[in-house]
C-alpha cells in the first residue's frame, strides 16, 4: 500500500465509524419520535436513555472526517468545499437545531414531546443531506468554469441516483439503530422495547437489500466507471451478504431477551456494512471525486503525511483508555441502561 | 468574486465565530472554575463550594452544548467559505486542527463522566475528570489559536504557483505567534469567566429577600471569583503588554492600525479614543499620551514604531479598529482596578460579615458582561485588522473566498438561528435556576468546614 492509499483507509475508516454511530444517533431521535405516544412500551425511553450521552462523541467523528480530509487530501477537500456550500450549511443548521433542542430539553425537562419530534425529522434530513456527497463524488454534476468548480444543484436532484443513495442511507439507519436498541434494551433487561425494535430490524434487513440493489440500478451511464469497479468487487459483497444472513437468522430464532448471543446479530451487521464499505470504497478508487481528483493528484505533501499519522496514532492511543471506561460506565452498564426516566 | 460576495461571506462567518467565542470562552472557563471549587470542598470540607461546582456545572453542560455546536459549524464552515484558504492548511496547518479533534474528545469523555456518573465513581477520581474537562478545554482552545498564529506569522513553507512546497508542519505549528497569541487568549478566557462568575454571585447578592445563609454563600462564591479574576486580569495584561510588542516587530500595520499612527517615528504617541481619519491622516478628538507607544512597543521612549506610511495603501486594515482594539485595553485595565478596589473595601471593612457596598454589587454584575465585550472586541480587532489578508502577506481573503451562491441567503438564516439560539440559551439557564433555587440546594443551617478558605 502506498501513502495515499493509507490516506484512503484513514478517511475511509473515519467515514465507516460516523456512519455506524450516526445511524445509531440519528436513528434513536427517530424511534423516540415513533414511539413518543406508546405508554405499554419503554422503547422510546431506551432510545432517549441512549442519546444522552452519546452525541458529543457521534459529532467528533463528523469533525473528524472533515479535518481529515483537509489533511490528507486538501485538493479534494478544496473541490468539495466548493460545491457544498448550501447542502453543508443546511446540514449544519439542522444539527445545530437539533443538538440544542436535545440539551435544552434535558436542561429543563420540559417539551420532552417538542425534542422528539425535532430529533425525529432531524434524524432523516441530516443523514439524507449528508449521502448528497456520495452521488456528488461519482461524478457528472460537478462543472469547472472561470478557474472555479460549481454544482448544479438542480440536476442534483433530479437524478435517481441521489434520491438512490438517500434510501439506501435512510433505510440502514433505521435498520442499525433498531438491531443496536434492541440490544440496548437487551441490556437493561427490557423485553417490551427489546421485542419492538427486534421485529422493526426484521423488516428493515430485507428493504435496505432492496435498497442496495436500487442503489446499483440507478448508477447512471456518466458513471458507468463505477458500476464496472463494483462488479469487480463480487467477493467481497458476498461476504457482506452472508454477514447479513447471519444476522438475519440469530435476530430470527432470538426471540428471548435473556439470549446473550443476541448480540452476534450487531456484530454480523457491523462486519457487513464494513465488508460491503471496503467494496465500494476499493471500485471508488483511484478517485476521490471522479473525474478530476483521485488520491493520487490531491494528496498532500509527505511531511504533513507523516506528521499527521504521527498525531494520529498518539491520539488513539492516550483515548483508548479513557473510551474503554467511558464504554463500561455508561453503554454496559445495567444500572444505567435500566434506569427509569 | 465581487466585493459584495467576499464581504457576505466574511459577515457570516464572522457571524459564526462571535457566536462561538462566546460559547468557547465559557467552555474554556467554567471547568477551571469548578475544578477550583472541587479542590477547594475537598480541601476544607466546606459545602458551599461543592454545591457552587455542582450549579457551575449544570450551566456548563448546556454551555458546552452549545458551544460544541457551533464549534462544529466554525470548523466545518472553513471548509465550506474559504476552500482555497482551507486547500494551504491542509498542506501546511493541518496538525492542530487534527490534535484539537483529540483534545475534545478527552474534554466530552470526560465531561460525561462527570457529569453522568459522578454518583458512581469515588471523589478524587470525580476531581480528575473535570481536570481532564478542563485541560481538554484549554487544549482546544490554544490549539485552535495556534490556528490563528499561523495566519498571522505564517511559517514552514513557501508558495510556488498555488502550492505549498518545501513544508514543515511542525514549524508551521510553533510559528512565532504562538506564545503570546495562546498566553493571550487563555488567561483572558479565564479572567472574563471569572468575572462572569463574581456577575452572576452579585447579581444574586443585589436582590433583597435572601436569608443570611444564601448570602454567605453568595459572598463565597464572589469573592473566590474575584480574586481569580483579579489574577487572571494581571495576567492578562502582562500577556497582552506581550503581544503589542510582539505585533510591533511582526505585524507592524496591525499596530500602527490600533493607534491609529500614520507616520513612521519615534517617541509614538499613545492615542486613546477619538476617530481614526484617513483622509487627513490623523485621529480627531484622541487623548495623546506622548512617547508611550514607542515606549509600549519598543522598551523606549525614543524607539521608532512603524506607521500606515510605510505599507501600499491597498493593504491597509479598516481604521475603525482602533476603537476596538481602545475598548478592549481600557475594559481590561477597569475590571483589575475594580478587584482591586473590592479588595480594598474588604480591607478597610475587615470586621463586616458582608463587606461590600451595593455600588460596588452593581459595578461588580456588570463586569462580567463588559468581560465578554472586550473578548469580542479584541477578536474582531484581531481578525479585521489582519485584512485584507486571511494568511499574512501570503493569500488575500478575497482570493480564498467560495465561488459558491446563496451565501446571502444563508447570512441570513443563520442569524436567525443564533438569535433564537441566544435567546432559547438565557432563558433555559434561568428557567432552571428559577426551578432550583441556591436556598434549596445548600445546606440550611450553619455550617462547619474543617478548614476556613482563605483569600488576600
Amino acid at each position: 500500500m502506498n501513502e495515499p492509499l493509507w490516506g484512503a483507509a484513514v478517511l475511509w475508516t473515519a467515514v465507516f465509524i460516523y456512519a455506524m454511530a450516526g445511524s445509531i444517533d440519528f436513528g434513536a431521535g427517530f424511534w423516540s419520535m415513533v414511539y413518543r405516544r406508546e405508554k405499554d412500551t419503554r422503547a422510546s425511553v431506551i432510545a432517549n436513555r441512549y442519546l444522552s450521552p452519546l452525541w458529543e462523541v457521534t459529532n467528533v467523528f463528523l469533525v473528524l472526517f472533515a479535518v481529515a480530509l483537509v489533511g490528507m487530501f486538501p485538493s479534494a477537500a478544496y473541490a468539495l468545499g466548493s460545491v457544498l456550500l448550501v447542502p453543508g450549511n443546511l446540514i449544519l443548521i439542522l444539527l445545530t437545531i437539533r443538538t440544542v433542542f436535545l440539551v435544552y430539553t434535558h436542561a429543563v425537562h420540559r417539551h420532552q414531546s417538542g425534542l422528539r419530534t425535532v430529533s425525529g425529522i432531524t434524524g432523516l434530513v441530516i443523514p439524507a443531506l449528508l449521502m448528497t456527497v456520495f452521488p456528488v463524488a461519482q461524478g457528472g454534476f460537478l462543472r469547472h468554469t472561470g478557474g472555479h468548480w460549481t454544482l448544479s444543484l438542480a440536476s442534483l436532484f433530479s437524478h435517481w441516483t441521489t434520491y438512490s443513495y438517500i434510501a439506501l442511507g435512510l433505510t440502514s439507519e433505521l435498520y442499525l439503530s433498531s438491531l443496536f436498541l434492541a440490544d440496548y434494551a437487551r441490556v437493561a433487561g427490557d423485553d417490551s422495547a427489546f421485542q419492538v425494535y427486534r421485529r422493526n430490524a426484521l423488516w428493515l434487513g430485507p428493504v435496505t437489500m432492496l435498497a442496495a440493489l436500487f442503489t446499483l440500478w440507478a448508477i447512471p451511464s456518466s458513471a458507468a466507471w463505477l458500476r464496472r469497479d463494483l462488479a469487480g468487487q463480487s467477493t467481497l459483497f458476498i461476504a457482506s451478504a452472508a454477514c447479513f444472513l447471519v444476522a438475519m437468522a440469530v435476530l430470527w430464532r432470538g426471540s428471548d431477551v435473556r439470549r446473550r448471543w443476541y448480540r452476534l446479530s450487531v456484530v454480523a451487521s457491523v462486519a457487513q456494512y464494513a465488508l460491503a464499505m471496503i467494496a465500494y470504497g476499493r471500485a471508488h478508487l483511484p478517485y476521490l471525486v471522479y473525474p478530476s481528483f483521485t488520491i493520487a493528484n490531491s494528496f498532500t505533501n509527505m511531511e504533513m503525511f507523516r506528521a499527521a499519522v504521527l498525531v494520529l496514532l498518539i491520539g488513539i492511543a492516550i483515548l483508548f483508555p479513557g473510551f474503554v471506561w467511558f464504554w463500561r460506565l455508561f453503554l454496559e452498564n445495567k444500572g444505567y441502561v435500566g434506569k427509569l426516566e | 468574486m465581487s466585493p459584495d460576495h467576499v464581504l457576505l461571506a466574511r459577515t457570516l462567518f464572522a457571524t459564526s465565530l462571535a457566536m462561538h467565542i462566546i460559547y468557547a470562552t465559557l467552555g474554556v472557563g467554567i471547568p477551571l472554575m469548578v475544578t477550583v471549587a472541587e479542590v477547594t470542598y475537598a480541601l476544607t470540607g466546606d459545602s458551599d463550594y461543592a454545591i457552587m461546582a455542582k450549579r457551575w456545572t449544570r450551566g456548563f453542560t448546556v454551555l458546552l452544548a452549545v458551544s460544541i455546536t457551533t464549534g462544529t459549524t466554525v470548523a466545518l464552515q472553513l471548509s465550506l467559505l474559504w476552500p482555497r484558504f482551507m486547500q494551504v492548511v491542509g498542506q501546511v496547518i493541518a496538525l492542530p486542527f487534527l490534535i484539537e479533534i483529540f483534545a475534545f474528545f478527552v474534554e466530552a469523555l470526560f465531561m460525561s463522566i462527570y457529569v453522568y456518573a459522578a454518583d458512581r465513581i469515588p471523589h478524587r477520581w470525580r476531581i480528575a475528570s473535570v481536570a481532564f474537562v478542563a485541560v481538554g478545554a484549554a487544549a482546544s482552545a490554544l490549539l485552535i489559536t495556534d490556528a490563528n498564529a499561523f495566519m498571522n506569522t505564517p511559517r514552514g513553507f513557501r508558495m510556488v504557483e498555488g502550492r505549498a512546497v518545501d513544508v514543515h508542519p511542525w514549524q508551521a505549528v510553533f510559528n512565532p505567534a504562538l506564545p503570546t497569541e495562546d498566553a493571550h487568549v487563555l488567561v483572558s478566557a479565564y479572567m472574563t469567566v471569572a468575572f462572569i462568575t463574581a456577575a452572576v454571585a452579585a447579581h444574586g447578592l443585589l436582590r433583597r429577600a435572601h436569608s443570611d445563609r444564601v448570602r454567605e454563600h453568595q459572598y463565597k462564591a464572589l469573592m473566590l471569583s474575584l480574586a481569580l479574576g483579579g489574577l487572571f486580569g494581571i495576567f492578562t495584561a502582562i500577556a497582552g503588554d506581550a503581544s503589542g510588542k510582539f505585533i510591533a516587530r511582526y505585524q507592524p500595520e496591525k499596530l500602527a492600525v490600533a493607534e491609529g499612527l500614520f507616520h513612521t517615528q519615534a517617541h509614538a504617541p499613545l492615542v486613546i479614543g477619538g476617530w481614526v481619519d484617513g483622509v487627513h491622516q490623523r485621529v480627531i478628538g484622541g487623548i495623546e499620551l506622548p512617547g508611550l507607544l514607542s515606549w509600549l512597543a519598543t522598551d523606549r521612549f525614543d524607539g521608532v514604531v512603524k506607521g500606515l506610511d510605510a505599507f501600499p495603501r491597498d493593504t491597509w486594515p479598516p481604521l475603525y479598529v482602533h476603537l476596538l482594539f481602545d475598548a478592549m485595553v481600557g475594559i481590561g485595565m477597569l475590571l483589575v482596578l475594580l478587584a482591586i478596589a473590592a479588595w480594598l473595601v474588604k480591607t478597610v471593612r475587615r470586621g463586616q460579615r458582608f463587606p461590600f457596598p451595593r455600588w460596588l454589587l452593581w459595578l461588580v454584575a456588570a463586569s462580567g458582561p463588559l468581560a465578554m465585550a472586550a473578548i469580542e472586541c479584541g477578536w474582531i480587532y484581531a481578525e479585521v485588522a489582519r485584512q485584507p489578508w486571511i494568511i499574512y502577506h501570503v493569500m488575500r481573503t478575497a482570493d480564498a473566498v467560495t465561488p459558491a451562491p446563496y451565501v446571502g441567503v444563508l447570512c441570513v438564516l443563520f442569524v436567525g438561528l443564533y438569535i433564537l439560539l441566544s435567546v432559547g440559551t438565557v432563558l433555559v439557564m434561568r428557567g432552571y435556576f428559577r426551578r432550583h433555587p441556591l436556598a434549596e440546594e445548600i445546606e440550611p443551617g450553619p455550617i462547619s468546614p474543617r478548614r476556613v478558605v482563605w483569600l488576600p
